[in-house]
């Protein structure tokens, strides 16, 4: 069992990684290109059986204490067996 | 004349009274030593704690210094607030205790909620290793009492990740509660985008809470102590903790 964490940078806050990748991508001729945000991907191996409801509560917390922070960022979870 | 002697010993320590200052000690921490210097510079005592002790010691003021604590893994500050000396520190805040946290000990309150708002990448993604100047906002503080009207600090900064950010309704409290305590300017006290190092809304450097006895700021006046560094203006801000204690301790007897 995994868990998936996606964790972007919240629209609000400046992504100057995301502004300088988007422009690299214009200077090499990638048109079309409108914004990019860089965040951050964690995956957890979770042990075989566990509870999915379980441990989404347990991980959504872990989230928003630890795993990003709600200030400068937004999270995805997503559990899969 | 031993008589005489004494009591001019005795004078001098009424007059100095020492104070006991904590700098805390993460893995990968590396202004510890310098804050323990500057403290010790002035006369008074300090001594470092290890992030696994779960006691600040008698501390009059915690120092919460710069550096990498945790290698900046995960997000700068982001685990070090779990470390176990983190939660005396809040506790130590919550009675009214002194806490300044410098760089990375900014990042580490702010991690920890004990200051609002956070602290991202540099805007041009540089890391920057240079003096500044810093206007002060206000003298209503604890750590800015004393620095004298009008002056204008120059201090180092060096971190990659230095860009103080808050959204609107944290903002407007920090204003309204005169919590934003310095701003990066250029040498004359202008508030200018150019003098900004990192993009940090409202040219801010450094903040404290609503009730006045936390604060946290990028640059290092640990670092800008002696002439012999290239500036002394970091004094002011010591000289302001020790004056705020002293009050405290006069207050007290």
């Amino acid at each position: 069992m995994k868990a998936k964490i996606i964790i972007t940078p919240k629209k609000a806050v400046v992504d100057p990684q995301g502004i300088t990748v988007k422009k690299a991508l214009e200077h090499m001729g990638y048109s079309g290109v409108t914004g990019v945000h860089i965040g951050k991907y964690i995956e957890i191996d979770l042990a075989p059986g566990t509870d999915k409801a379980a441990a989404s509560k347990a991980l959504n917390d872990a989230a928003h204490k630890l795993l990003s922070n709600p200030v400068i960022e937004d999270y995805k979870l997503e559990i899969s067996e | 004349m031993a008589v005489r002697k004494h009591l001019c010993a005795l004078c001098a320590s009424v007059a100095k009274i020492k104070m006991n200052f904590s700098v805390l000690q993460f893995p990968a921490s590396n202004c510890d030593q310098d804050a323990v210097h500057a403290v010790r510079h002035f006369g008074h005592s300090a001594r470092l704690v290890w992030h696994k002790d779960a006691s600040l010691g008698d501390a009059d003021c915690v120092i919460v210094p710069g550096g990498f604590s945790y290698g900046d893994y995960l997000r700068c500050g982001a685990i070090a607030r779990f470390s176990p000396v983190m939660q005396a520190v809040k506790q130590f805040a919550d009675n009214g205790g002194l806490v300044i946290g410098i760089c990375n000990g900014f990042q580490v309150l702010t991690e920890s909620h004990l200051l609002p708002g956070a602290l991202i990448r540099n805007r041009d993604l540089q890391f920057h290793c240079e003096n500044i100047f810093l206007k002060t906002a206000t003298n209503d503080s604890p750590f800015t009492s004393q620095i004298p009207a009008g002056k204008i600090l120059r201090v180092p900064i060096a971190h990659g990740e230095g860009c103080y950010f808050a959204d609107e309704e944290t903002l407007a409290k920090l204003k309204a509660n005169n919590q934003i305590l310095w701003q990066y300017c250029d040498a004359t006290g202008n508030l200018t985008d150019t003098a900004n190092p990192n993009g940090a809304l409202l040219n801010i450097a450094g903040i404290c809470n609503e009730k006045r006895n936390v604060a946290g700021l990028m640059p290092h006046p640990e670092r800008a102590c002696e002439p012999l560094l290239g500036s002394d203006d970091g004094k002011w801000i010591f000289e302001s903790i020790f004056a705020a204690l002293k009050n405290k301790t006069v207050a007290a007897a």
